[in-house]
């Protein structure tokens, strides 16, 4: 291939109706007030994880609802659980109890 | 004059003896198993304590709690003496006619169902020493016991007359041994009345019932009979006790002597998950009187009636599915301050909480050590020789206002101090541990205690009550650990501060894990006391409401904890103060999501305000 000095980025499409949504319906039924969740990212900045590491619970919710699970299942063993983010929620997700509905779902699974 | 006659006998006792000898197997049996199952050291505790004064302690306690139920008292007067009329009306019945029958007999080894039918072997015309007196006392117990039968009754009719606003709903099989239970001392009554009709014994009550029964009705006739059912129920109920809640009758004894011998309560459990040694006898002990059904803000504020500790405990001892039970709890402990057999429903409710953490050198390895560069200040920065150490905690992050206070006063106190987590710190690891995560707890424990080991102060002062519980203890630190309201009353105690006394009309919102949890009551009433007016509500101290905010619930929505908050609000401003007052700044937060009609601010606020 002829080199230009530069690429076209990959496709970065979400296949939706690829991806296993096993998980997002979980925790749609676990947890009903996560889907009032604006992705303000509220919680992601008050994280005490947040803080120290990549650990981010607004692109973690984002993922999960997308159904990419891959890509942030490591990442949910960082949460500490210390409930800041369900604290400053403006929309009233209980979005310790999301965290703890995903673990236990990757874990069953 | 003393009186000798043969053993007496008939048939009809034969009931009662096979169903309490039966009873009497069937509980020896089951409580050398679990006793078995303690560990070692426990049954250590148990062979030290035989002989020492614990067991005097305990029999203390037996009087007082099993028999005369002085905490159901202070609960509700009425509803003590209910309890007491059975508990300490039967146990009188038992120990004075056992006297009464034991001195007429001249011998202490008579047969145990002698001197429960004792009026019925005891001829016409019989004299013996004091029994006009014994005949008056038998006959007033009975009455005692009667009349608190009446306001049983009256309570399943109408439980608000003894302050209660939900009873337990209990299962058909319990309904039914209560009925014989119920049955048992109007049974006692007839009969003796009847008797006493034919021999002329009894006293004001069974005396004259018997003359009027004996106007009327066939009193020959129906005298045995009535002796014949009084024993059967007797009977009957005796082989019902152990797959009912009465089971907590001899339970509760034994556990009062365990308690006070110093058995610990194991918080492991078994293999199959099942509980274990002194948690088994904590939850037979339950005898489902109801009481902390009353306490459970899940019940009087979001109307969830079947996770209060007496369904969770029966959940528990039918060994059914249970987990929403488990986790649909805030570990307020308002149940456990008020519960009268002292069970320790938060723990064995905690104790079966699954650890789902997977624990791995990785686990928040993001977490940086000491050595590296962090926000955290390390060892080496900590020069000097500050003697106080403050860590804000995560929550205590959310409320700027309190950490600024705080280092207000430290400031004005004169007190150097190392500020651990000022960057931003870790998570105490309280939060896990409530969700059952013990063992990623514990990572995040040794984390914090290198980081408050560094600092070489001596006090560590901390602003979130959680972290107080957990520091105080789980971590075993070195050095002393204070709440801020403790420190602050320290401050002013030793004259450090200098408060201005304020007219502000205070209510104090005592967090649960302060007052319940770690018993620091007196301490917030000195400090708000000096710096206003206190007013006092029926949820002081240790009657502090939760105020919805708890992490150990992982079950209710953030809809319903706002409920939760705006009703205890609700019920600490309906003396209209000024100001509603807090040390924990969750608590803080929570209440501040709702409507509030009057300010909400944490202690140290207003202090640093007023020095």
């Amino acid at each position: 291939m002829v080199n230009f000095g530069f690429t076209i980025s990959v496709t970065r499409a979400v296949e939706y109706d690829k991806n296993d949504k096993g998980c997002a319906e979980y925790v749609a039924l676990r947890v009903p007030s996560s889907s009032a969740c604006i992705g303000c990212g509220g919680c992601s900045a008050t994280c005490t994880a947040g803080n120290l590491t990549e650990f981010n619970i607004r692109k973690i919710q984002m993922l999960m609802k997308r159904g990419e699970n891959q890509l942030y299942k490591e990442q949910l063993h960082k949460c500490m659980l210390c409930g800041k983010c369900l604290t400053v929620c403006p929309r009233g997700v209980d979005t310790r109890g999301m965290i703890l509905a995903m673990i236990e779902y990757m874990r069953e699974k | 004059m003393f009186t000798f006659t043969s053993p007496n006998y008939e048939p009809f006792v034969w009931p009662f003896s096979i169903g309490m000898a039966t009873l009497l197997i069937y509980i020896t049996i089951k409580y050398i198993k679990w006793i078995y199952e303690f560990d070692k050291a426990n049954r250590i505790k148990i062979l030290k304590g035989l002989f020492s004064l614990g067991t005097l302690r305990s029999v203390k306690e037996i009087f007082l709690e099993s028999l005369v139920h002085r905490k159901i008292y202070r609960e509700n007067p009425m509803l003590g003496y209910m309890h007491m009329c059975f508990g300490l009306g039967w146990a009188l019945l038992i120990i004075v006619g056992h006297l009464e029958s034991s001195i007429y007999q001249a011998s202490w080894a008579n047969t145990p169902y002698y001197s429960i039918f004792f009026y019925y072997f005891l001829p016409a015309g019989a004299e013996y020493w004091g029994d006009e007196v014994f005949g008056f006392l038998m006959d007033l117990i009975l009455l005692m016991i009667l009349s608190g039968l009446f306001i049983a009754w009256g309570k399943r009719l109408y439980s608000r007359m003894v302050g209660m606003k939900k009873t337990t709903k209990q299962r058909p099989y319990d309904r039914l041994v209560k009925g014989v239970l119920w049955s048992i001392f109007p049974l006692r009554f007839l009969a003796e009345s009847m008797q006493s009709a034919i021999t002329g014994h009894g006293s004001f009550l069974t005396h004259s019932t018997g003359e009027f029964f004996a106007s009327c009705l066939p009193v020959e006739t129906l005298s045995y009979p009535l002796w014949w059912a009084y024993s059967l129920s007797l009977g009957i109920f005796f082989l019902l006790i152990p797959g009912s809640r009465y089971m907590h009758i001899p339970t509760e004894m034994v556990y009062i002597f365990l308690k006070n011998w110093g058995v610990k309560l194991d918080v492991k459990l078994g293999p199959n998950g099942e509980l274990r040694g002194l948690s088994k006898f904590e939850v037979y002990s339950c005898s489902r009187c109801g009481i902390c059904l009353n306490q459970c803000q899940l019940l009087t504020s979001l109307n969830n009636e079947s996770i209060q500790p007496v369904y969770f405990l029966r959940k528990v001892r039918e060994d059914v599915e249970r987990g929403n039970e488990i986790n649909n709890c805030l570990m307020c402990g308002r149940c456990e301050e008020l519960c009268p057999v002292d069970i320790d429903l938060n723990a064995l409710r905690m104790m079966q909480r699954q650890d789902h953490s997977v624990v791995t050198d990785e686990t928040y390895s993001y977490i940086p050590s000491l050595s590296k560069t962090s926000p955290i200040k390390t060892g080496e920065e900590y020069s000097g020789c500050r003697k106080v150490a403050y860590f804000a905690g995560c929550m205590g992050h959310l409320t700027p206002r309190v950490i600024a206070s705080m280092c207000n006063i430290f400031n004005k106190a004169g007190v150097e101090y190392h500020f651990i987590d000022e960057g931003g710190g870790i998570c105490c690891g309280r939060p896990l541990r409530l969700s059952g995560n013990r063992a990623a707890a514990d990572v995040l424990m040794q984390k914090n205690i290198e980081r408050i080991v560094a600092t070489g102060a001596e006090i560590l002062v901390t602003s979130c009550p959680i972290c107080y519980k957990s520091f105080k203890e789980e971590y075993e630190l070195p050095i002393m650990v204070m709440h801020h309201t403790e420190y602050i009353d320290m401050l002013m105690h030793c004259g450090a501060l200098n408060i201005r006394k304020g007219k502000e009309r205070l209510v104090f919102h005592n967090p649960c894990e302060l007052g319940r949890g770690c018993n620091i009551v007196e301490a917030p009433q000195r400090v708000l006391g000096a710096v206003g007016e206190i007013v006092a509500t029926e949820f002081d101290g240790k009657a502090s409401l939760c105020c919805g905010g708890s992490l150990a619930n992982t079950v209710i929505s953030p809809i319903e904890r706002g409920r939760i908050a705006a009703d205890a609000l609700s019920r600490y401003t309906c003396s209209d103060p000024d100001c509603v007052v807090t040390a924990c700044p969750l608590c803080k937060k929570n209440f501040a999501k709702v409507k509030q009609p009057v300010p909400i601010r944490d202690i140290s606020e207003i202090v640093a305000e007023r020095c």
